[in-house]
């Protein structure tokens, strides 16, 4: 990092999107400063920085350059910092890992999410379609020895890394389960390393407090029919 | 050593359009093989076991799906020629959220408007136009949202634009009257032949999706 550049992130303590971008810019040995936003009350600044969406994570770099949504945060990252490459090389490699993060977020994170914050038969039916979706997610995961980027973490541990630690607090919130370590135990052991690893463990947000903030996110959006927002 | 191209399409797939254009912007030579979607082929559902969706393509043999993933991997594997990305990382970072937004906002809304009646139509066309709205905003003056060059936005847009009548005959209203500026950028952006010639005639589209309507029970 060159002594001329500045980064800011935007973001909120509980948020696995805005942990995918802290996780990225520690792994590259990037120093930025945290800016903690109140997502329930939201700041004149996030409402500059992100006026379309109005959401975090929210990256800012050198003043004037803003950069949403963690995807994208994820990919502008690895483009500005060569060091320790998140996105294999091979072009090939590279849809498949962009493919794999899609289906992660759109299957696991949305049904997950859903299974969480519904009721009744949309909550049954969304865990049915959670763990249709890990089985595939389990395949990819024996495909592997140890991360998806090697012996390093890469793009795809990184959007995944809310299944290590975020899924079991929504299961015990639900309660719900989906991470059966029967059905799925490729996925349990890469989510034990990769909470070992160094840059992730130290991290992490604290888990009792994420079990409060869940339970009254659950409550408040059960509240409202087929209502459910992230975060 | 040739590369081997084959595409799986289906006509009136904005999806499809996405890959049709990429692919002859970058003046690759491709198999297209036309899907039924209502009766998808084993080798469809072999290139894609996961979703069985279109666009797939398949390059000597490996398969390659979802359109933007698509886009992207075309302009990474031939980067020699009429790039569609733009070189700067902040730039880059830009075009993959509007085309993020893109995805997000416009295909459901859409859908909505020919899917549904009433107030569920109502609130789709709403949708759809605010969206629309801000992406013309985004577009000011500039003639593509890359700038002077056509690009990936332009793509992950472009091919709405064949359906435009249809969801103004649908919805009762005119994207012109709202977006006129957008109008004057997807007019634009059919002056290429690589648009042009990968969406589909408005009528054929029209009637496509008039038909479907019957099956939804909205027509």
């Amino acid at each position: 990092m060159t002594n001329q550049e500045e980064v800011k992130l935007l973001g909120f303590w509980v948020s696995p999107f805005v942990r995918r971008v802290e996780w990225a810019l520690k792994l590259k040995g990037v120093e930025f400063e945290y800016i903690e936003e109140d997502v329930f009350n939201k700041s004149p600044l996030l409402l500059q920085l992100n006026p379309v969406h109005q959401k975090v994570p929210c990256l800012v770099y050198n003043d004037n350059k803003v950069i949403s949504e963690s995807f994208v945060i994820l990919e502008f990252i690895d483009e500005i910092w060569k060091q320790n490459p998140l996105l294999p090389q091979d072009p090939h490699d590279r849809a498949k890992a962009r493919f794999w993060a899609k289906f992660a977020e759109e299957k696991v994170f949305e049904g997950a999410w859903n299974a969480l914050c519904s009721l009744g038969e949309e909550k049954e039916r969304a865990v049915k379609l959670t763990i249709e979706a890990m089985e595939h997610i389990e395949g990819e995961m024996k495909r592997i020895d140890y991360f998806f980027g090697g012996e390093s973490i890469g793009y795809l541990d990184i959007i995944m890394g809310w299944m290590a630690y975020w899924l079991p607090v929504f299961e015990e919130v639900g309660p719900i389960k989906i991470l059966d370590p029967l059905r799925f135990p490729a996925t349990i052991a890469w989510a034990n390393r990769f909470l070992d690893h160094h840059v992730i463990k130290d991290n992490l947000p604290p888990r009792d407090k994420m079990i409060v903030y869940f339970h009254n996110r659950r409550e408040v959006l059960s509240s409202i029919s087929h209502g459910w927002l992230k975060i | 050593m040739a590369d081997e191209v084959v595409l799986l399409d289906f006509w009136a797939s904005i999806f499809g359009m996405r890959v049709r254009i990429a692919l002859a912007e970058k003046g690759i030579k491709y198999e297209n093989k036309e899907e039924d979607l209502w009766n998808k082929s084993p080798f469809l559902l072999q290139m894609n076991p996961i979703h069985k969706k279109i666009p797939v393509l398949i390059h000597n043999g490996k398969p390659i799906c979802e359109s933007l993933i698509i886009v992207q991997y075309i302009d990474e594997v031939w980067h020699d020629r009429a790039p569609l990305l733009p070189s700067d990382p902040y730039q880059r970072a830009q075009a993959r959220f509007w085309a993020d937004f893109i995805d997000k906002k416009i295909y459901d809304s859409g859908r909505k408007v020919w899917t549904t009646k009433g107030e569920e139509q109502e609130a789709g066309k709403k949708e759809f136009l605010d969206s629309l709205k801000t992406l013309e905003a985004e577009l000011g003056d500039k003639p593509y949202f890359g700038g002077d060059s056509f690009g990936f936005v332009d793509i992950a847009l472009v091919g709405f634009y064949s359906r435009f009548h249809a969801y103004e005959t649908f919805g009762n209203f005119s994207v012109e009257a709202e977006c006129p500026k957008l109008i004057a950028w997807a007019k634009r952006c059919m002056e290429k032949e690589s648009v042009s010639k990968s969406l589909p005639d408005r009528k054929t589209v029209y009637e496509f999706f008039a038909q479907r309507r019957k099956k939804f029970g909205v027509e």
